[in-house]
């Protein structure tokens, strides 16, 4: 065996395949249940992730709210195509200069991020990011 | 104990927002990994971080696996005098680690 | 002989200065901006053992690295240097070798193994002093002709040898993923596929892996061959330890 085994193999040691995890569906279930009766917009919150990941052991990600009418409670991160949705919660208290985080997270496949921030005021702002990962994180 | 460095800026003035940097040692098992035998390498992450200036709250996150390993987090402080940033975090064992940093306000 | 030295002259030459490519380069513009800011450069958590082990008597003769060499700024240059010629093994050795030699024969410590924690925190402090200074390795023979030689030498189940990939096929893709020159300017360096640090001696072992041929023990001739015949490929080049690459 020559040729045609040495391309499946270099084939197949690069094929990522996704484990079976989280769905778009269970994330959407998560942020319902988050979200309750509150307006739920798109908007006021940014989530900043590269378009194109060269590598998703770590990716930098970082979520901000500029100018919120109401101070910013908290920023739920979910991942839509990961082994598990839930990335990140993070609570802003009255030492917080800002409401916004930066830190690295790992995506097992191409997906997408959804960002959700809480209001004081009760109202829930949504930003969401499709990426394109090329060497995949949670695969070993 | 694990490594931590924290980079705090060299001029902080009062009621003004400043950027604090973390870098955590941490593997941040996932908990998806295989070994070589074939059998999953269980979970051990940092699950809660917490940073207080002075006692009161700065930041308290939540972390879960997909967060990466040795674990970078940037976030804003804001400080009316000078004091004293706590950063506590606690694994997966129920372990905490206590990092201080010294706030000085120009 | 003379075909390896002709052999290692036309190496040198296939990359003229302006056509050499860092993997910083090849890299996307978040895993640069990781490198470029100390305070997210996860290598720093190595660095910063490194300097509290630079400080820490170790072994029988109760000495630390700066009870001989004083400040670790001392070390500016040094890295910039390796592989370099070692009498006691004749042949070139690297930084991380330099530094278990240290241990066993000044400090009576034990030596490190080739991928120990320690060791890559003690190599990527001392890499850092020569941080932006030039890849300035001695083109020493005959290891330098050896080590060009196994450059093109097919390797492993999968037949391919180094300059396959980094030379004629730099700056293609393989399945996705970018294939740099690879250049050793940045090591030790964190890798984001390794999560964690790692030596030049490390990639190298992952390549053969990678190839399925037997890796090339970390204290063969082979290895140190190749060290040497890349650092002098990149000699030239900003040392960028340490590096962040995906």
């Amino acid at each position: 065996m020559t040729l045609p085994r040495r391309r499946f193999v270099l084939f197949a040691a690069c094929v990522a395949v996704p484990p079976a995890g989280a769905t778009p569906a269970e994330v959407a279930a998560l942020i319902q249940a988050l979200v309750g009766d509150a307006p739920l917009k798109d908007g006021l919150i940014h989530l900043d992730l590269p378009v194109m990941v060269e590598n998703g052991n770590a990716v930098a990600m970082s979520v901000s709210v500029a100018d919120p009418p109401s101070p910013v409670e908290a920023i739920h991160v979910f991942a839509e195509g990961n082994p598990l949705p839930r990335v990140a919660v993070f609570r802003f208290g009255p030492r917080s200069g800002a409401p916004r985080v930066a830190t690295r997270m790992r995506l097992a496949t191409s997906q997408t991020v959804i960002a959700i921030a809480k209001l004081r005021d009760g109202t829930c702002w949504r930003d969401s990011v499709d990426l394109l990962v090329t060497l995949a994180a949670c695969i070993e | 104990m694990v490594r931590v460095l924290i980079n705090v800026p060299k001029q902080i003035h009062a009621n003004e927002p400043f950027e604090v940097k973390v870098l955590i040692s941490h593997p941040m098992e996932s908990g998806q990994r295989r070994d070589q035998m074939g059998q999953a390498i269980p979970r051990d992450i940092i699950n809660h971080f917490i940073a207080t200036l002075d006692g009161e709250t700065v930041l308290d996150a939540d972390f879960f696996p997909a967060i990466a390993a040795n674990p970078f987090l940037s976030f804003s402080v804001v400080a009316e005098k000078s004091g004293t940033l706590a950063l506590t975090f606690v694994d997966d064992h129920g372990v905490t680690q206590t990092e201080l940093t010294a706030i000085t306000v120009t | 002989m003379k075909r390896l030295v002709l052999l290692a002259v036309a190496a040198m030459s296939l990359m003229g200065a302006g056509d050499r490519r860092s993997g910083y380069d090849d890299a996307s513009a978040d895993t640069r901006a990781m490198q470029d800011d100390d305070a997210a450069n996860p290598a720093f958590l190595w660095v910063q053992q490194g300097e509290s082990l630079w400080s820490a008597a170790e072994g029988a003769a109760g000495k630390s690295c700066a009870d001989c060499h004083g400040d670790v700024s001392a070390m500016r240059g040094v890295a910039a240097r390796y592989p370099a010629f070692e009498p006691k093994h004749g042949r070139p050795i690297t930084l991380e070798e330099r530094i278990n030699l240290c241990r066993t024969d000044h400090m009576g410590a034990a030596a490190f193994a080739w991928n120990d924690d320690k060791l890559l925190s003690l190599s990527a402090l001392i890499g850092l002093q020569s941080r932006g200074m030039p890849v300035a390795a001695k083109a020493q023979e005959p290891f330098l002709s050896e080590g060009a030689a196994l450059f093109r030498e097919r390797m492993g189940q999968l037949n391919l040898s180094c300059a396959q990939c980094h030379e004629e096929r730099a700056g293609l893709k393989l399945a996705g993923s970018l294939i740099p020159q690879g250049h050793p300017n940045g090591y030790p360096e964190y890798r984001l596929e390794w999560q964690g640090m790692g030596s030049f001696y490390r990639r190298l072992r992952n390549c053969m892996i990678g190839v399925r041929a037997e890796p090339f023990a970390p204290d063969s001739r082979e290895a140190a061959d190749l060290a040497l015949f890349l650092a002098v490929r990149a000699n030239g080049m900003k040392v960028e330890t340490p590096a962040v690459r995906p």
